[in-house]
Parts: structure tokens; C-alpha cells; sequence
């Protein structure tokens, strides 16, 4: 039997729908690569650009006026690692005690209100958190400080490390969690003693993805940080980020500011991406370590 | 003789066995403590809402909804309609949605059916790092990378070419609402693709199988069986795509120009409702003027409130009628 006995498979519409076939996969492939294709040209560039006026200085040292060479964005840094800190000292808890509830219980009424409830906050801008900060924060306060920017970032980051605990958590299997409570442990020392280790790699990575996303964020601290041009370690006062940074260095009209964007971006995008690549090492380790069950 | 051969416990404290039997070893605690912060996590999605409302009293009352349909808006003379930068983000937001949905679904299709299993981690997690990048880099890159190399002479060709049509009209600038829509379809790339991925994946591998059974090519399985099946996951990644546009703040607000006009060319440099927020949220004098600047932000959380529950019961819908057994 030859492939003559089925005419269907000579015929010029088979022809077409093979080529069909063969374009329409091609260009799934092509636009994978078409959304590679930006990530590398950024992420050069700013290597590049960034990279010439990369220097210890620029770790250590206080910003420079407008024409003067040196200078660096170590206030930004710390500030930067502050308000981010301030975040995580609210948002962990909160998201944590909460996983535990949503992973136990996500059928009841306030296990799917919440689980709902994470997915749609993700999804509201973070200006408006920062407008929600401004007004709960600053206004009663009547001045900007690196609480209310670490208060707005909390929000943004709660929903992640929320989601993703809950994820991790979920993974663990059914039987470590059942023999824990055989054994006669009460359901909190089985939650922190047994499954929270037994999940400890997913949920820093939960962590660690909320730090790297809210690290990042410039908008909501345009006006609640605000910034600061001198070292500030004080909750209550204006603080300088290293997004925020970027942004008033880069719609700057001078020269040596938009070199000095560029270069902020190099240290910022190091830490995001470097966190980034991190979790993902341990999000695969996590999945691997209970694979066998 | 009985009562001493039963099995003794270490004797506690008889406050402590009441109080331990009352409070099941402090469970009651721990269950308490797990509900308030889930409690806690809802009412903060409700005290946003609440707070944008209560902060923006003063132009509710004084303008109504012409807030929505005025074309002025001058804190000078204390006039504030919001209708340009309305249409501003929705029409960035929606080109964005256009670029990046048949881009986002081919890489969800090559990622999901295609990629050798070698491959397709690697690259998931490549096209997943686009949604990683900070805003106000992509803002960085696009202002002094994008639009001189790309935008700009884009922008002139098609003006050259096709300025009869009023989408096309000059003249061009380098910022512009294209170089906003070509960013912010960059940026929801990652989301559109990782949903519909996902949504790729939990279609039974028998659907699949049928097709092709049936003689169907790969690319027909795909088209006319698997996208159908999960439509409303993939209008779901869509809508959440559309969302994160909608809100995009710091890049957008560094290409668009800046510039409130209700015309129609995308070359022409706009302004969107977030942006005017960031940039004239900390400079508001007056009362009433920074209102009306959360009022726009009242705007924009109920906007994206609305598509992101829409579009999260869509996804849920697909992922609930699946059984879990069935999936691939």
C-alpha cells in the first residue's frame, strides 16, 4: 500500500493545510524570540551604559550636584533597603498567618474571599496604593516619610508572598501534615513546626520575589518617601530610593544625571533580576524535593 | 489496687490541662490569629476603595460626572474634567492589548505544545523576567534607547506614508502614545503569555489527541480545538493584560509626552490618567486639586477592580472544569 491509496494526502489542500501548519508554528517560535529579543537589548544596554561609570564611590558616596563629577547613590541604597524593610517587617506576617489559613481552609467562604481577594489586589495599580498610603499615612501625618513609601510597598508586596506561600505550601504533602497531628500535635505546632520547614525554601522564595518586585516599584514613592538628596535613617523623614532615583535623574535635562540613571539602573536591575534568578533556583529545588510523592 | 495500675501522665498544673483542654492546645489562638490576618487582607482591598471615595468628596460634589466628560482641567482656575486622560489610557492601553495578544498567545502556544521539555523552562522563565524588569527602567530604556532607534523612524514612515489617515497625522514627535502602547505591550507580554499558558496546560491531553486522531494538523488542533476550549482563560489573560496597561505608571508617564489632547493620532505625544497623577500628585496646592487627582485614582482602581474580577472568574472558570485527574 502507497501513500497514493489515500488521494487526500496528494491533493492541493492538503498541501495548504501543511503549510498552514508549518507558518503558524514557525511563528509561534518567533514570538517567543520577539519577547526575548527586548529582555536582552535592556538588559545590555544598561550593562553597557551603566557599566562605564560603575565604581565603589558610587556605593559609598552621596549624590553630586548637576556637573560635578563622583558621587554615588548610597543614600538611595539605604533608603532603598529601608523602605523595603519597613514593608517586609508588615506585609511577612500578615501574608504568612494568612497562607496558613487560605492552604488549611480554602474552601470556606473566607478562604476563597481571600484567595479572590489576593488575586484582585495584585491587580490594582501601585499608584493607587500610593495614593492609599498618602491618605492614610501622610495626610494625618502632614509630611512624606520612608514609613508611608514602606507602608504603600507592603500592600503592593502582601498579595505576592501571600500567593506564592500558599503555593509552596501546598506542595507539602498530605501525610507529613496528617502524621504530625496523629502524633497529637495541635494544628499551630503542625503549621510552624512541621509544614512551614517543611515549605521554608517556597516561601522565601515567596519573599523574595515580593522584595524584588516592590524594590522596583518608582511610583507610589514619588509621593510618600519623596526622596531626599543626604543620609536619612529616620522613619519619619523624606528618604531617597534608588527607582525613585532613576526616575528624577533620568527626566532630568543634564547629561551627567542621565549617565548617573543609567547607572542606578545597573545596581537596581543587578538586585531584581539577581533575586529573581535566585527564587527561581529555589522554586525548582522545592518542587524537586517532593517530587517523589 | 484499680486506680493505681491506670497509665499516669506527668501531672501539670491543674490551670494549665483546663486551660489547654479549654483552648485545644492553643489552636484556638492560632485559628484566631490565621483568620484576622486573612480578615485583615480582605478589608485592606476594601479600605483602598473606602479611602479613595471619602479623599475625593470635594470634586464629587462639585462636579458630578462631568468629572468624566470635561475636557478642561486647570487648577488655576479650579476646573478639573478628567476626559483626556481618560481617553489617553484607554487608547495606550488598547493598542498595547493589540501588539501584545497575538504575540503573548504564539509564545503561551510554543511554550505550552511546542518547546522541547529542555527549552521550554529556560525560556518560560526568560519571558517571565519581562515582568521582572522595574518600570522605571523600561521608562529609562525607552526614552533614550526605544524611541530614537525605533519609534521615531517608525513614526516618520508612517506619517510619510499613510498621514490621510487621522491615526497617522503629524506631526511627530519622539514621544508619543505609540512609544507608550510599544512599552506597555513589552511589559503585559508576560502576563498574557503566563496565564494562557497556563491555561494551555490544564486542557485535557485526550482533546488533543482526538484532534489529531481525527487528522487534524498541529496547528488545526490548536486553532479550532484547544484555543475554543479555553477561550475564556485565554479573554481572561487578555483582561489581566489589559488591567496591568491600564495602571502603568512610571514608563508610560516618561514616553507619552505629557501632553492632554483628545486627538487621534497615536503619534502624537498624550497623557494618561496615572501619569498626570505622578506627576502633579505631589505638587497639588489646593484641596480640591489634589481631590480631584484621587478621583482619578478612584477612576482607575474601579476600572481595574472591575477587569481583574472579570477576568479572574474567567480564568477560575476554566481551571474548575477541569477535573484534576484529567490533566496533562
Amino acid at each position: 500500500m502507497t501513500t497514493g491509496s489515500f488521494p487526500q494526502t496528494r491533493g492541493a489542500n492538503y498541501r495548504r493545510r501543511k503549510f498552514v501548519n508549518g507558518v503558524m508554528l514557525t511563528l509561534t517560535g518567533v514570538a517567543t524570540l520577539l519577547a526575548v529579543f527586548p529582555l536582552v537589548w535592556i538588559i545590555s544596554y544598561v550593562v553597557l551604559e551603566g557599566g562605564r561609570f560603575l565604581s565603589l564611590d558610587f556605593f559609598t558616596q552621596l549624590p553630586t550636584p548637576v556637573g560635578v563629577p563622583g558621587g554615588g547613590v548610597a543614600n538611595a541604597i539605604l533608603g532603598s533597603a529601608m523602605v523595603v524593610g519597613i514593608a517586609c517587617v508588615i506585609a511577612m506576617p500578615i501574608s504568612l498567618v494568612a497562607a496558613f489559613y487560605v492552604t488549611d481552609h480554602p474552601n470556606t467562604p473566607l478562604g476563597v474571599a481571600v484567595r479572590f481577594g489576593t488575586d484582585v489586589l495584585a491587580g490594582i495599580p501601585s499608584i493607587v496604593m500610593g495614593i492609599f498610603a498618602y491618605t492614610v499615612v501622610v495626610l494625618p501625618q502632614r509630611h512624606f516619610s520612608a514609613f508611608s513609601g514602606g507602608f504603600a510597598l507592603a500592600i503592593i508586596m502582601t498579595p505576592i508572598v501571600l500567593r506564592t506561600t500558599e503555593e509552596m505550601l501546598k506542595l507539602v504533602p498530605r501525610n507529613l501534615r496528617e502524621g504530625a497531628l496523629a502524633l497529637g500535635a495541635p494544628e499551630w505546632k503542625t503549621s510552624l513546626q512541621v509544614l512551614l520547614p517543611a515549605a521554608l525554601n517556597g516561601v522565601v522564595t515567596g519573599v523574595m520575589l515580593g522584595i524584588a518586585r516592590v524594590a522596583g516599584e518608582a511610583a507610589p514613592m514619588i509621593f510618600t518617601a519623596f526622596g531626599n538628596p543626604f543620609f536619612s535613617t529616620d522613619p519619619n523623614q523624606p528618604i531617597a530610593t534608588l527607582p525613585h532615583t532613576i526616575y528624577v535623574y533620568a527626566i532630568s535635562p543634564y547629561k551627567d544625571w542621565h549617565d548617573k540613571a543609567w547607572t542606578t539602573a545597573l545596581v537596581l536591575i543587578a538586585f531584581v533580576l539577581g533575586l529573581n534568578v535566585l527564587a527561581r533556583v529555589l522554586t525548582a529545588r522545592q518542587a524537586h524535593q517532593w517530587s517523589g510523592n | 489496687m484499680s486506680v493505681d495500675s491506670r497509665v499516669k501522665f506527668p501531672s501539670r498544673a491543674l490551670w494549665y490541662t483546663q486551660w489547654a483542654r479549654r483552648f485545644k492546645h492553643g489552636d484556638v489562638f492560632f485559628r484566631a490569629l490565621t483568620i484576622l490576618a486573612s480578615a485583615l487582607v480582605l478589608l485592606v482591598t476594601l479600605a483602598i476603595g473606602y479611602e479613595l471615595w471619602q479623599n475625593s468628596a470635594l470634586p464629587r460634589a462639585k462636579f458630578g460626572l462631568e468629572f468624566l466628560t470635561g475636557i478642561d482641567w486647570n487648577p488655576v482656575t479650579n476646573v478639573f474634567g478628567a476626559l483626556p486622560y481618560i481617553y489617553g489610557t484607554l487608547l495606550t492601553s488598547f493598542i498595547a492589548v493589540l501588539i501584545a495578544v497575538p504575540i503573548g498567545l504564539g509564545i503561551a502556544i510554543f511554550l505550552a505544545e511546542l518547546a522541547p521539555d529542555w527549552l521550554r523552562q529556560p525560556l518560560g522563565f526568560l519571558v517571565e523576567l519581562l515582568a521582572a524588569v522595574p518600570s522605571v527602567v523600561y521608562g529609562l530604556w525607552a526614552l533614550y534607547v526605544l524611541v530614537p532607534t525605533l519609534i521615531q523612524p517608525t513614526a516618520k514612515l508612517l506619517n510619510a506614508q499613510l498621514s490621510f489617515l487621522p491615526i497617522f497625522e503629524g506631526p511627530v514627535y519622539g514621544p508619543s502614545r505609540l512609544a507608550a502602547s510599544l512599552v506597555l505591550s513589552i511589559m503585559i507580554l508576560p502576563t498574557i503569555s503566563s496565564v494562557s499558558r497556563d491555561v494551555f496546560l490544564a486542557i485535557p491531553r485526550a482533546q488533543r489527541e482526538a484532534a489529531l486522531a481525527l487528522g487534524a494538523t498541529q496547528w488545526e488542533t490548536i486553532s479550532q480545538v484547544l484555543v475554543p476550549y479555553g477561550l475564556s482563560g485565554i479573554l481572561g489573560a487578555v483582561i489581566l493584560g489589559l488591567g496591568r496597561a491600564l495602571g502603568e505608571t512610571i514608563a508610560v508617564t516618561m514616553v507619552i509626552g505629557n501632553n492632554p489632547d483628545l486627538t487621534a493620532s497615536i503619534l502624537h505625544p498624550g497623557y494618561t490618567m496615572a501619569s498626570i497623577i505622578a506627576n502633579e500628585f505631589s505638587e497639588a496646592t489646593s484641596d480640591l486639586y489634589r481631590q480631584a487627582l484621587i478621583e482619578i485614582g478612584l477612576v482607575l482602581f474601579i476600572i481595574t477592580l472591575f477587569l481583574n474580577l472579570i477576568a479572574r472568574l474567567l480564568v477560575w472558570r476554566v481551571a474548575r472544569r477541569v477535573p484534576t485527574e484529567a490533566r496533562v
